[in-house]
């Protein structure tokens, strides 16, 4: 034996001993995981958040989160003897004078721009393929959770520089806040111990954004990953796969290589990014004052939809028995975002409710064969995107050189006419995908090859597909509708009430398929062909 | 429905295609060895960044197109951790997808539904511990429990009443009243008539009581635009008009809807439009809005002259300043 293997396995034995783990390691080292690159979405968000606890922790060595009025004297010239608080002047100092230290601001930064964009995007994925279906409901919730808290989470890191664009930020925040009826004055003032700005705010929000949140998010994102290992991952649908197995590489050596060698990828091309894409020089926007502002003032990219929906709302208030009621703030401030979290939250619960199915879900979807869900997600995408398009509409104007008024009302309307538009071509495109995969079953591929026959005539030679091809594009189970009197498990009442009845139309708009093709229907038409 | 029954077959998994570096000791070793300079880049690009944070003067910028003038230091910190972290990755993937088994391995999974026994057997237990606890028969300390519970969670909220003082009069108030005068900021000047050029427009705030320090604070509340155009282009009823000087208009700065800084001033049209959500106010009509989510016109100042013939306010404003709130009672 040679001795590194011998002190390898002294090692291991000294830890059984105490904790007799080598029975649940062995297990756990092979375990299983599918490949697929879509399945990396959620990994590039795990290894953002390693990189913002590494960069964060380096920031706050320097950072001072308090708005006590210091003058400015370090290396940056132009605002040499500038009034400011001391969180605007020591992340100048952070910025100026630490070496690194500008490279580790942008590089945490950038991994929070990537950290949100990796969740929206591994959101997507689930949501299209169906991962959320039972036994991952909870995970789904979780999910949620982690990009709600991330938003605000980000909202908070961007606003604690103290600089003119994200005190600006904060402003609205308040704004927000105080518009809350009954209560909204009173909680702003406890928020900001008193009058905006107040002393107190970037100190509590500081306390917030390094322990109070990171410790909420490193508490979720386990039981998100304790849930996947422990239900096993799911996968795509393909020959040998099957909804009682899971078929990939095991964790080790394969999977620890790949996923370990990703999580330096995100860190190199983040560190890159950080080295020479200039991110949030707040030198250029000036210490912050209420009384100033700069134009072109832009949240970053996950809040820029509610800033969007914000602009585009009419100018409402109600003016009654001495209140006032801001619903141009409400509305989109708090009633549309509550309204979509909410619904995106219980979509699992609603897929399912419709759907009448209970089972146990482990293969994915392939998103052309559940034409609504794919149509109901891509609508909400177009909302999302139109409203944050009119988050940036003064850059756009100016880009394009068209008028923020024109863009405005595009959007007011779009915002209503698009989506529908939008789920109605998305259905249709999934139905038709659904066509031509028929086709292509039933008739083979087009392989570009002209044969004339001896009567003369040209046809196109067609290959049939391989029988793995024909599985993967067959295998999906294409439920029938529930009917309205079969929703109703009742006994007592053999008339469907009204939600009864709501159920079995969605249950049937989800149930318009193209039928797919059986063994049965090929061999009939090669009979016809021989 | 003849689906189930004629459905295409699964044909299972198909057969596994050994790599060239699988069957191919020539390619393998040739695998080993790009493995092995992808590492050695990594410690290259770690030597380069120590080197960097030593031998570069960290106050330098040098001029890179596209980039423009850019902290040297820090672009070869940065490029040089970028390299030592990314190599490394990018060895890992390579080793993984070269040289260990690309084998796909079948692991069945399980229903996690327990079986039915098991089921049982746990409500029967939960019932029985509950019942030996006497949860259910035991009505006043189930009640009792439930108060003590629910009262509890009060205490934090008490706790936390002292974030900050109650709002009492402040949203309703600023610094403006009859008589105080309009300084510029910067600068705390005081403002005549004459130095205002009809197109221009100032930021101006309330003269303080001689030893107040100015915060932050009144700042977000006092701002106040000073505008002058000519006054036949005023579109105001009488009162309104008698609240401007000779062409000279002053509105609260603080936006009507969320309290941005109301600072873009278009002269040619007479708009004021604030950038953070396009509200535009039409300066010749009292501030009306004209577009945008605002709800209200800004606040308008009243001015006149004092003895002296400095400009100061001939009142406070006439409504609270800055975005809505409930107790807000006013148009």
């Amino acid at each position: 034996m040679k001795q590194s293997e011998r002190i390898a396995g002294n090692v291991a034995s000294y830890i059984d001993d105490r904790t007799g783990a080598a029975g649940w390691a062995k297990k756990n080292l092979t375990k299983v995981f599918p490949d697929h690159w879509s399945f990396m979405l959620g990994e590039i968000a795990l290894y953002s958040f390693v990189i913002l606890l590494l960069s964060g922790t380096f920031l706050t060595f320097w950072f001072d989160p308090s708005q006590q009025e210091v003058v400015y004297n370090g290396a940056y010239a132009p605002l040499s003897h500038v009034s400011m608080s001391a969180s605007y002047a020591s992340t100048l100092h952070i910025s100026f004078d630490v070496r690194g230290g500008l490279l580790m601001r942008q590089i945490h930064h950038w991994a929070a721009l990537i950290f949100m964009a990796a969740i929206v995007v591994h959101l997507l994925r689930v949501f299209f393929t169906g991962a959320f279906r039972k036994p991952r409901e909870a995970n789904w919730l979780i999910g949620i959770g982690l990009l709600t808290l991330g938003i605000v989470e980000g909202f908070l890191g961007y606003s604690l520089p103290d600089d003119l664009l994200s005190g600006t930020g904060i402003r609205i925040a308040e704004a927000i806040i105080q518009a809350i009826p009954v209560v909204g004055s009173y909680l702003s003032f406890f928020a900001f111990g008193g009058a905006f700005p107040g002393h107190v705010f970037i100190p509590r929000i500081y306390i917030v954004h390094v322990l109070l949140l990171p410790g909420i998010f490193l508490a979720l994102i386990t039981v998100h990953l304790m849930l996947v290992w422990y239900q096993k991952h799911t996968q795509y649908p393909g020959p040998g796969r099957k909804e009682t197995n899971v078929v990939g590489y095991p964790l080790m050596p394969v999977y620890m290589a790949k996923a370990g060698g990703f999580f330096f990828i995100v860190f190199g091309v983040t560190a890159f990014l950080g080295a020479v894409a200039s991110i949030n020089p707040i030198w250029l926007y000036g210490p912050y004052t209420p009384g100033q502002i700069s134009a072109g003032s832009q949240p970053d990219w996950y809040m820029g939809w509610l800033d969007g929906l914000v602009r585009m709302a009419p100018p409402l208030e109600t003016h009654a028995f001495g209140h006032t009621i801001s619903w141009n703030i409400l509305i989109p401030g708090l009633i549309i975002p509550g309204i979509l979290f909410t619904g995106m939250a219980l979509y699992p619960f609603i897929e399912s409710w419709i759907s009448g199915d209970n089972r146990e879900h482990h293969l994915l979807d392939r998103p052309r064969n559940v034409p609504n869900r794919t149509a109901l997600g891509a609508m909400s995408l177009s909302f999302m995107i139109i409203s944050l398009a009119n988050g940036g509409n003064d850059i756009i104007a100016t880009h394009f050189h068209l008028t923020i008024n024109g863009i405005m009302w595009f959007t007011r309307f779009g915002l209503f006419i698009v989506p529908p538009i939008v789920f109605i071509i998305t259905k249709r495109i999934c139905l038709s995908l659904q066509r031509a995969d028929r086709e292509i079953v039933l008739h083979g591929r087009e392989t570009g090859r002209l044969v004339m026959t001896p009567e003369g005539e040209f046809i196109e030679v067609h290959e049939e597909l391989s029988a793995e091809k024909k599985w993967t594009l067959t295998q999906h189970e294409q439920r029938p509708a529930l009917t309205a009197t079969a929703v109703d498990s009742n006994g007592t009442s053999s008339r469907a009430g009204l939600k009864g009845k709501l159920r079995a139309r969605m249950s049937a708009a989800n149930a318009e398929q193209i039928p797919a093709p059986t063994s049965a229907e090929l061999q009939e038409l090669e009979g016809g062909h021989h | 429905m003849s689906n189930s029954i004629s459905r295409f077959e699964d044909p299972g998994l198909p057969e596994h295609q050994h790599r060239k570096s699988d069957i191919d000791a020539i390619a393998a070793n040739r695998a080993e060895r790009q493995v092995a300079v992808l590492f050695l880049l990594s410690a290259i690009g770690t030597i380069g960044t120590i080197a960097s944070y030593i031998f570069i003067d960290s106050k330098k910028f040098i001029y890179l197109p596209i980039l423009g003038d850019t902290n040297a230091q820090q672009l070869a910190l940065g490029t040089g951790l970028a390299a030592s972290l990314f190599f490394i990755g990018i060895a890992a993937v390579h080793w993984a997808k070269t040289l260990m088994p690309d084998e796909e391995v079948i692991a069945e999974r399980h229903e996690f539904r327990s079986s039915d026994e098991d089921r049982a057997d746990f409500v029967t237990t939960v019932k029985e511990r509950a019942g030996a606890a006497g949860l259910g028969r035991r009505s006043l300390i189930k009640r009792s429990m439930g108060i003590a519970l629910g009262l509890i969670g009060l205490s934090p909220l008490v706790l936390l009443r002292d974030l900050g003082p109650l709002p009492k009069q402040q949203l309703f108030t600023t610094d403006w009243s009859a008589g105080v005068r309009l300084v510029t900021d910067p600068g705390d000047r005081p403002i005549k008539p004459s130095d205002l050029e009809v197109g221009a427009v100032a930021q101006v705030l309330p003269q303080l009581p001689a030893g107040t320090e100015r915060t932050l604070e009144n700042v977000g509340k006092d701002a106040v635009l000073l505008i002058r155009i000519r006054p036949e282009d005023f579109n105001l009823d009488a009162e309104r008009l008698s609240w401007t000087h000779d062409g000279i208009i002053a509105f609260s700065k603080i936006c009507s809807h969320m309290g941005c800084a109301v600072a873009l001033y278009e002269q040619q049209t007479k708009h004021l439009l604030c950038p953070c959500h396009q509200s535009t106010f039409d300066v010749t009509r009292a501030a009306k809005v004209i577009f945008g989510p605002a709800a209200r016109p800004l606040p308008q100042l009243a001015l006149t002259l004092d003895a002296d013939g400095y400009l100061v306010a001939k009142q406070g404003f006439t409504e609270p300043v800055g975005p809505s709130f409930w107790e807000r009672n006013s148009a």
